[in-house]
């Protein structure tokens, strides 16, 4: 197990995570369907404003050192499918893995009570699937795990283009009434 | 400045940054980013344990994911906490089976129909997130700001399978 001082660290920093969550209005149902209808716009602003933040803090503090990134890796083989089995599920549930601990939190009792169990059953058969397919599902990973890494270049050269491109459509979204 | 602390909500310009701020200092902090989805595959051999026995905790994935506390679970537990705060604080916390809503269905419109649909949304939502290796957070956010490839596919996948589904459903 872990040390306490860094389970308190995973504490306090979910509190203010699960606060914002709730304080944004993305903990309720109707948001986060509303999004997946096109009628709301407020979890692609909530999202596409932290990664802006996020992209240009993160970065210039681990140009400086004094943090190291640990992007993601993946392959079409499972990013592709799984992140779409996903978006039938946050559909269905009207939740995904951070915001139904956030809708618990301000009383669903649907999210924790039906939502929660089929959480840990889907996350349980994927566990049983690689107990099988392990060999399978880890093949033909991508060589490269970021941008800047496929096409050589710094990683400025994709965050400032990248940064202004979404605040266009943010300023778009918001002229056009949403 | 209390009236700031007891709004019903906050613009999502203001809560995005902040949530933006937060992956900074979880980064310095933690050396972590922020994500919930590995806590329910740890949480989930639990439940295999108690149907399957004790032999699930030497599966391969759960060798990699072992049972146990760690800095995410406790982080994941602390969401419901902050959230509980904030809807006691803006007075939007209630307690409710079913969720009230204008996109009515059959699915969420009555208890056997929110089962079905919280359930089997869980399902997906679970082994979707373990296949494509993280969530709207994990990826949505903190993936696509490391500028991984895989996250911004990701978070791609999750809105246009959503859309798709929601489209049908509702």
């Amino acid at each position: 197990m872990e040390s306490k001082t860094r389970l308190i660290k995973g504490l306090a920093t979910g509190i203010v995570f699960g606060f914002l969550l709730q304080r944004g209005g993305v903990t309720d149902y109707n948001v986060l369907v509303g999004q997946l209808l096109l009628e709301d716009f407020t979890v692609a602003k909530i999202i596409l404003t932290a990664v802006v933040v996020g992209m240009l803090g993160v970065h210039f503090l681990s140009d400086r050192g004094l943090v190291e990134l640990k992007p993601k890796s993946g392959s079409l083989r499972r990013t592709i499918p799984g992140s779409l089995i996903f978006g039938a599920g946050f559909a269905l549930l009207g939740y995904c893995p951070g915001t139904i601990a956030g809708a618990i939190g301000q009383g669903s009792v649907d999210a924790l009570l039906f939502g929660l169990s089929g959480i840990f059953v889907g996350s349980f058969l994927f566990a049983a699937f690689y107990e099988r397919y392990d060999n399978l599902i880890e093949k033909n990973k991508f060589k490269f795990n970021t941008f800047p890494e496929l096409f050589k270049i710094n990683h400025w050269l994709v965050i400032v283009p990248l940064s202004a491109l979404i605040i266009i459509f943010l300023v778009w979204i918001e002229s056009i009434g949403f | 400045m209390l009236e700031f602390i007891f709004a019903d909500s906050w613009s999502p310009y203001i809560v995005g940054s902040l949530i933006g701020v937060l992956s900074w200092f979880s980064f310095i902090i933690s050396k972590k980013a922020l994500g919930t989805s590995t806590t329910f595959a740890r949480g989930s051999a639990k439940l295999g344990a108690v149907f399957l026995g004790s032999e699930v905790y030497d599966w391969k994935y759960y060798q990699k994911y072992k049972p146990e506390l760690e800095w995410q679970s406790m982080l994941v537990i602390g969401i419901v906490i902050g959230s509980f705060i904030s809807a006691v604080l803006s007075g939007e916390f209630n307690l409710s089976l079913i969720p009230v809503t204008d996109f009515e269905s059959i699915l969420n419109q009555n208890i056997l129909g929110r089962l079905f649909s919280a359930f089997v949304g869980g399902i997906f939502l679970g082994f979707g997130a373990r296949l494509a290796g993280g969530c709207t957070s994990g990826h949505g956010i903190s993936g696509t700001f490391q500028l991984s490839i895989a996250s911004w596919i990701s978070l791609i996948g999750f809105f246009v399978g959503g859309a798709v589904t929601a489209f049908i459903i509702l």
